[in-house]
């Protein structure tokens, strides 16, 4: 539960001390958990807007002659057709349709950058590597890159005068190159909590000015420090998959509800043969969303059942802060897979009546589509 | 970190206060700094009877989960109802309006076997070590 001692730090530990942020070990980071509470912090991402250290995810940069079709080969996603300027989000996956990571790519001009998970940055890096032809240049700049999130419907009031006015205009899943908070950054309209909001990459040595400055313009507008246990809420609310929880080498992204990031009618990309074989023979499973009544959360690895019956086990779940009730997400046959089906939730001694809804559980979050 | 000095402690993080022969049993600051918000208590019915070191109860936050251990065998004579409606009052004052259950102790001498604040003050140091 508490920090080791070779867990490593990003630039903003003493920002994090010092805001009384419980630290936790997560993929080899001591990362803040929660500041003042997982459901204050929530809330203020939903109302107003909170400041995330995500510096732990993994970026790299991909360049040389063929990088595009070399990345639009490795992921599911359309790459060749993105715009200078796009980010998309992808799977990336095995010649057997599992899952390698989840991975966002940013088109440059003259290069790519990949986002990672911190849990795959090394297993990413060495699986890209094992498949780049030699004219591909992969590096990992996971050391050099200090990445923060300004989230929620007031991040726009935060940057407002300390990014460039076009920053401001980006469009969703858009992004630029420019000074945030003089430095320099790329600055990503993008997120994974449902709201609308920033990313914003930059050299470690600039941590202390960017931190401090967004810290300083949104103290008007109720900003507050947000840790890892309010961004798990805020994505789960979302029905945003999580790497190792809902998704891994084992599941394909047709089976977790991501087909619309599968372009099936791409040539030659990895996991593209046993994709297609997957949606002709059809699902054997489906993740579906569920919510319960009462107060009783279900948990990862819990068993899902129907009548008694397995079907599957919880992948995800929490207390949604927003909603007031306990939501998850899960595997469960394809079959069962229809909105307003029953299941139980298998809860030590108790089953937890669920009703699978819809994803997302939130819908009136101020992101922009 | 420090705690009142008049309770006794478990190391599955309860506290344990003796009034009037009846033993009121809670967690920890300690413990609810772990949790983070809890959203629910399930709590026994008045009338059990618990038996030592074996889970009598669930404390739910929102991001884990965790049982309850008897810090010693009796009867539950009172559940706090409080926490139904407002949870999150164990968070806020864990060792008062945030009680969980009062117990009629089988035998109230047990409570000396449970740890002191100074000794649990210790235990919880050496987590962190």
């Amino acid at each position: 539960m508490h920090p080791n001692t070779t867990s490593r730090r990003t630039p903003f530990h003493d920002f994090h001390r010092a805001a009384g942020a419980k630290l936790v070990e997560f993929a080899g980071f001591e990362m803040p958990v929660r500041y003042g509470g997982d459901v204050r912090e929530h809330l203020a991402v939903r109302n107003a807007v909170g400041l995330f250290d995500i510096t732990h995810m993994g970026e790299f940069r991909v360049t040389g002659a063929g990088a595009a079709e070399f990345i639009h080969r490795a992921v599911t996603n359309d790459v060749l057709g993105m715009e200078v300027g796009q980010a998309i989000y992808t799977p990336m996956c095995r010649p057997d349709g599992g899952i390698v990571d989840d991975l966002l790519v940013y088109r440059f001009a003259a290069h790519f950058m990949l986002v990672v998970n911190a849990s795959t940055t090394a297993k990413d890096l060495a699986w890209l590597q094992e498949h780049a032809p030699r004219a591909v240049e992969i590096t990992d700049l996971s050391d050099e890159t200090a990445l923060l999130a300004v989230q929620g419907p007031r991040a726009e009031q935060v940057l407002r005068g300390h990014v460039p006015d076009a920053a401001l205009q980006l469009g969703f899943y858009r992004f630029m190159e420019g000074p945030a908070f003089d430095a320099p950054a790329v600055i990503s309209r993008t997120g994974y909590t449902g709201e609308d909001g920033f990313e914003l990459y930059f050299h470690p040595r600039f941590a202390a000015q960017v931190w401090e400055g967004i810290v300083r313009a949104g103290a008007t507008a109720g900003l507050e420090p947000v840790g890892l246990g309010a961004r798990d809420t805020l994505r789960l609310e979302m029905g945003y998959v999580l790497y190792g929880n809902d998704i891994d080498d084992t599941t394909t992204p047709l089976e977790a509800g991501l087909g619309w990031t599968v372009k099936l009618k791409k040539e030659g990309f990895a996991g593209r043969d046993a994709l297609l074989r997957q949606r002709e023979q059809g699902l054997a499973r489906r993740l579906v969303g569920f919510e319960l009544d009462g107060r009783r959360v279900p948990r990862h690895g819990m068993a899902i059942e129907s009548g008694g019956r397995p079907m599957g086990r919880v992948t995800s779940g929490t207390f949604s802060p927003s909603l007031e009730r306990p939501i998850g997400m899960g595997y469960v046959e394809s079959a069962f897979d229809r909105p307003g089906g029953t299941l139980e939730v298998v809860a030590g001694g108790s089953k937890l009546s669920a009703r699978i809804v819809p994803r997302p559980f939130w819908t009136r979050g101020s992101r922009r589509s | 970190m420090a705690f009142p000095d008049d309770l006794r402690y478990t190391p599955e993080h309860e506290w344990t206060r003796l009034e009037g022969g009846l033993v009121t049993v809670g967690i920890t600051s300690y413990a609810t700094d772990q949790l983070g918000d809890v959203v629910f208590v399930e709590l026994p019915a008045a009338g059990k009877q618990l038996e030592a070191q074996k889970a009598f109860g669930v404390v739910e936050a929102v991001k884990t989960v965790s049982d309850l251990f008897a810090p010693l065998a009796g009867e539950v004579v009172e559940v706090n109802a409080a926490l139904a409606d407002n949870p999150a009052l164990v968070n806020q004052d864990p060792f008062g309006e945030g009680w969980m259950i009062r117990l009629k102790p089988a035998n109230a001498d047990h409570l000396m076997k449970l740890l002191s604040s100074v000794d649990y003050e210790k235990f919880v140091e050496e987590q962190h070590a």
